[in-house]
C-alpha cells in the first residue's frame, strides 16, 4: 500500500518550510549527485528541506501500511474459506511488514520510531486517505487488492529509484511481495464474477465503491501539488500524480472489461488521439475532506490504532522485563 | 518503547535498533537486510525472522547492534578510496600476454 505526499489542505505552502540557507558549495554538489542519479546514503550531507520532505513522505507511507492492516484485518475471522483466511493473514502480516521497513527507513534520517508512532496516535500524521473507507462485503477483499494495491504497484515501481537509498531499497522489497497482493486480490473478483449473479453484484458494488478513492491515492492534481516540482528535482518522486494516475486507469480499465464489470464513470473514454483514457472529473472536496480527517472511519481507524497499542503495553512491559531478567542471569 | 499506558507517555526510550543480516542460502554470506528494535539479542532474531524472512529468504540470520557499527565517513571517501584509482597494474587486464599462451 502506499501514500502519496499529503498536504492538510489544498494549495497549503506548508511542505517545504523555509530553513536557514544552506551551504551553498555542499547544495551544488548535493544536486549534482542527484542529478546523475546517484543515491543519497544516510550520513551523506543533505539539505534539511531534503531531510524533512523524506521523514515527513517516508512516514506517511509507514503509517498507511499500518493503518492498511485494519479494513483487511476486519475480514480475517469472515474469510469464506480457509484458503482465503490463509491469504488475507498472509497479506495482513506483509503490510505491517512494510511498514517497519518503512519507519526502520525513516529512522536512518533521526526521526525516531516513538516520535513517529505517537504523531500518528495523537492525529498529528497523515496517511493513505484510502484506509478511511469501510470494506462493507468480501469482494471489498478482492476490490482493495486489486485496486488500492494495484494503484499503490503503480507509485512505488516508480519510487523503487528514488533519491534516498534506504527509501529505494525498501521499495524494491515491499514491491516483491506487493505483487502477490494484486494478484490474489483480482482473483478473487474473477471468483466472484464468475459466481453467483449475487456474488457478481458485491463485485461491481465493491468496484462501484473503491474505483474513486483508488484514482484520490495518486494524490492532488499536479496544478495543485506544491512540492511535487522540488521533490521531482530531488528525485524524490519519479512520476508526477497525474502520469502515475493515468497509467492506472490505462491498465485497470481492461482488467474490469475483462471481469465484465462497469468502471463507474460515465464520462470514461478511449482518446486514441492521445493514447490514452480519459476520466471524469475526481470529487476533490471529498478528498480533502478525508485528507483533513472526515473520513467515513477516520475515528474508528485510529482508535483502533490506540486501543491496540495500549493493550500491547502489558506484552511490550513482559518482553522488557524478560530480557532484563536473561541480562541478569547472564551476568551472575 | 516503555511506556505502559497511552501514546502521549514519550519516554525517548525506544527499544535498541538492531542491523539485520540474512545468508540467503548455504555458501552465501550474510547481507545487509534492514533493522529491528528489540529488548534484546534473541527477541531481534524473532523479530527479524518475522520481518525479513517471511518468504524463505534465509538460512541464517545475524543481528548486530547500531550502535555497534563503526561507519567511514563519506566526507573522507576520496581520502580514503582514491589511493586505489592509479593502481591499474593490480588488475589482470593490465599485463599483455601473446594470444599464443592459453590458460592465463
Amino acid at each position: 500500500m502506499y501514500t502519496t505526499e499529503l498536504q492538510s489542505a489544498p494549495g497549503q505552502k506548508a511542505g517545504i518550510p523555509a530553513s536557514a540557507p544552506e551551504d551553498p558549495v555542499k547544495l551544488a554538489a548535493f544536486e549534482a549527485r542527484v542529478a546523475a542519479d546517484e543515491f543519497i546514503e544516510p550520513k551523506d550531507w543533505m539539505p534539511e528541506a531534503y531531510r524533512r520532505t523524506l521523514v515527513r513522505q517516508i512516514s506517511q507511507h509507514a503509517h498507511s501500511e499500518i493503518v492498511g492492516m485494519l479494513p483487511e484485518g476486519n475480514w480475517i475471522t469472515r474469510a469464506p474459506t480457509l484458503r482465503r483466511k490463509a491469504v488475507l493473514l498472509a497479506k495482513v502480516q506483509d503490510e505491517g511488514g512494510h511498514g517497519l521497513y518503512l519507519y526502520s527507513a525513516a529512522e536512518t534520517l533521526g526521526a525516531s520510531r516513538e516520535e513517529m508512532i505517537d504523531a500518528l496516535h495523537s492525529g498529528r500524521a497523515k496517511y493513505s486517505t484510502i484506509f478511511n473507507y469501510p470494506t462493507l462485503n468480501w469482494a471489498d477483499i478482492g476490490a482493495i487488492g486489486w485496486l488500492v494495491d494495484g494503484a499503490a504497484i503503480m507509485n512505488q515501481v516508480a519510487l523503487q529509484r528514488t533519491s534516498y537509498g534506504p527509501y529505494a531499497r525498501a521499495m524494491v522489497r515491499i514491491c516483491k511481495e506487493e505483487s502477490f497482493h494484486q494478484r490474489q486480490g483480482y482473483e478473487l473478483m474473477l471468483a466472484m464474477c464468475n459466481g453467483t449473479a449475487e456474488q457478481k453484484r458485491m463485485a461491481q458494488d465493491a468496484l462501484n465503491r473503491w474505483w474513486w478513492p483508488s484514482l484520490m491515492m495518486f494524490g492532488p492534481r499536479d496544478d495543485n501539488s506544491p512540492n511535487s516540482a522540488q521533490s521531482i528535482r530531488w528525485r524524490i518522486k519519479r512520476e508526477t500524480n497525474d502520469q502515475l494516475r493515468q497509467r492506472f486507469v490505462d491498465v485497470t480499465v481492461p482488467q474490469a472489461e475483462y471481469l465484465g464489470l462497469t468502471v463507474p464513470d460515465p464520462a470514461l473514454k478511449w482518446n486514441e488521439a492521445r493514447g490514452h483514457y480519459d476520466i471524469g472529473e475526481i470529487d476533490w472536496e471529498e478528498f480533502y475532506a478525508v485528507v483533513r480527517g472526515e473520513g467515513m472511519t477516520s475515528l474508528e481507524r485510529m482508535k483502533a490504532r490506540r486501543d491496540a497499542w495500549d493493550e500491547g503495553a502489558w506484552v511490550r512491559d513482559a518482553a522488557q522485563a524478560h530480557a532484563e531478567k536473561r541480562q541478569r542471569r547472564a551476568a551472575a | 518503547m516503555n511506556d505502559n499506558s497511552s501514546s502521549n507517555d514519550k519516554t525517548g526510550a525506544d527499544w535498541p535498533l538492531w542491523e539485520v543480516f540474512v545468508r540467503s542460502k548455504g555458501g552465501l554470506a550474510h547481507r545487509h537486510a534492514g533493522s529491528v528494535h528489540a529488548a534484546d539479542a534473541r527477541m531481534a532474531i524473532e523479530a527479524a525472522r518475522d520481518t525479513y524472512t517471511r518468504r524463505m529468504e534465509g538460512v541464517s540470520l545475524w543481528v548486530v547492534p547500531s550502535a555497534a557499527i563503526t561507519a567511514s565517513d563519506p566526507g573522507e571517501a576520496a581520502a580514503l578510496f582514491e589511493p586505489a584509482a592509479d593502481k591499474v597494474y593490480r588488475h589482470p587486464t593490465f599485463y599483455a600476454i601473446p594470444d599464443a599462451v592459453k590458460h592465463m
